[in-house]
């Protein structure tokens, strides 16, 4: 196939995309979405509501993808769900922290806790609750442990880009019997996530978090529309299988 | 709405008009080979390297802020803070005088291969042992098959993997069960957690595009 199908195969991939994603945001339903029961985001609501009334504090820690690479993805769904979490506990004692391995994501965690304290009962915007704890994945995860440790935080969230050093980050949070929910764009921190952390997200459930957090109904229909196109994908490989079996292709 | 306020929607509209702008062009540069879409998207994506440089002073100076401010408030990790601070301070003098004084320049790579390389290879060894241990506690915290299929497979990689003491390779475990559990169910299971990923990738950017998520100035 020549350069100019597979671009053309691609882009009609996020123009359907885009379409579905619009078009069901914009069909007004009867009755709201109803999407598979994800045990994992209950328990997320369950302790950051602990959080509130213990007066303690949440800790979202948003990995190293680099907001120049696909890797940022994560991060970006990390930022979602910090956003929200922040409004979530605005009538808490005290904002959530947010560490990162990337400076840009450090600098959008905090324009994101900004954007959340206008709206919240803590006070003032503190810019170093947004923090880049470190440059490379180790020193990052070290500079992690002492937020983790030091802080008085009660639930922890990691969601992004990791690595196994992610079960470092987990392995302290949970020695300080702090609540663990853990995603990963990466297969690597995927596994050790599943090994270490108490709520693992596998595979895409980390980008279905705004969907489950109602951050609004463009989240919704997204995930909706990752259904559809899984669906799509499963057809495809299939059909292309049999005809592969019966010698057609 | 005063004008404060009038200033700041309408500089927010603007961010995100020029954010939704240069996302679509650099998209089509991508799937579109023609000489002006790629030199544009190269030049956006140029851009971007090099606030991404200016970031990382932005980053650095948060990490100082933070850490002196542990300092001032007498916290537990103050020490470590105040070691960090000075630490930051002569590799960074150290990296300026390098440029002028190339004889300095062993100096300042030794700051990496004799302090970094060693501290971090040493947290490596120490997630050995966290994830040994960690496995041992899934089985008592999350008792079901999928957490047994977990620990027996990891178990299964690990003794297929190594020569075991007076046994060696142990013949069936290396040369048959370990390649068919991570060249087949592995590498499938791989896949379909991959493509889940890139499709929710591809919503995520496009909720970025569409200027329903933004991290770039609020709501």
């Amino acid at each position: 196939m020549t350069n100019l199908v597979l671009g053309l195969i691609g882009f009609a991939l996020v123009l359907v995309s885009a379409v579905l994603i619009i078009g069901l945001a914009a069909w007004r339903r009867k009755s709201p979405p109803v999407f598979r029961d994800i045990p994992t985001f209950a328990r997320m609501r369950h302790a950051v509501g602990r959080v509130v009334e213990d007066g303690t504090r949440l800790h979202v820690s948003l990995g190293h993808g680099a907001l120049s690479t696909p890797q940022s993805a994560s991060g970006l769904a990390g930022l979602v769900l910090l956003g929200r979490l922040a409004e979530l506990t605005s009538a808490g004692d005290q904002p959530p922290i947010a560490t990162s391995g990337d400076s840009g994501i450090a600098i959008l965690s905090q324009d994101v806790l900004q954007a959340a304290s206008k709206v919240s009962a803590q006070g003032a915007y503190d810019p170093t609750l947004g923090r880049l704890t470190g440059l490379t994945p180790f020193s990052y995860a070290a500079g992690a442990i002492t937020t983790i440790r030091d802080e008085n935080i009660s639930a922890n969230m990691f969601v992004g880009n990791f690595g196994a050093e992610s079960g470092l980050m987990i392995e302290a949070a949970e020695r300080e019997n702090s609540f663990t929910m853990a995603g990963s764009d990466n297969l690597t921190a995927q596994a050790v996530m599943y090994g270490t952390a108490q709520e693992p997200l596998i595979g895409e459930e980390l980008f279905a978090a705004g969907a489950y957090t109602d951050a609004g109904r463009l989240h919704s229909s997204s995930l909706t529309a990752q259904d559809i196109l899984r669906w799509g994908i499963i057809a495809v490989m299939l059909i292309g299988s049999i005809l592969k079996v019966l010698g057609v292709l | 709405m005063n004008l404060k306020g009038l200033f700041a929607t309408i500089s927010r509209s603007w961010l995100t008009a020029i954010a939704i702008a240069f996302g679509v062009l650099a998209l089509i540069g991508y799937f579109f080979t023609s000489t002006i879409l790629t030199g544009l998207r190269l030049l956006l994506l140029d851009l971007a390297v090099i606030l991404a440089g200016f970031a990382v002073f932005v980053g650095v100076a948060n990490l100082l802020n933070v850490h002196s401010k542990k300092i001032k408030r007498h916290d537990k990790s103050a020490s470590y803070s105040t070691l960090l601070i000075i630490v930051l301070i002569v590799t960074f003098l150290l990296g300026l005088v390098a440029r002028f004084f190339p004889a300095v320049n062993p100096l300042f790579n030794g700051a990496f291969n004799y302090i970094q390389l060693p501290v971090e290879a040493s947290l490596m060894a120490i997630l050995a042992v966290t994830l040994t241990y960690a496995a041992v506690r899934l089985l008592r915290r999350r008792f079901n098959w999928l957490s047994v299929v977990f620990l027996v497979t990891a178990l299964l990689i690990i003794f297929g993997t190594v020569s075991l003491p007076f046994l060696g390779e142990v013949p069936g475990l290396s040369g048959l069960v370990r390649p068919l559990l991570s060249q087949v169910f592995a590498a499938s299971g791989a896949r379909g957690i991959l493509l889940g990923v890139g499709l929710g990738t591809l919503a995520m950017g496009l909720r970025v595009l569409f200027g329903a998520d933004r991290p770039y100035g609020g709501k």
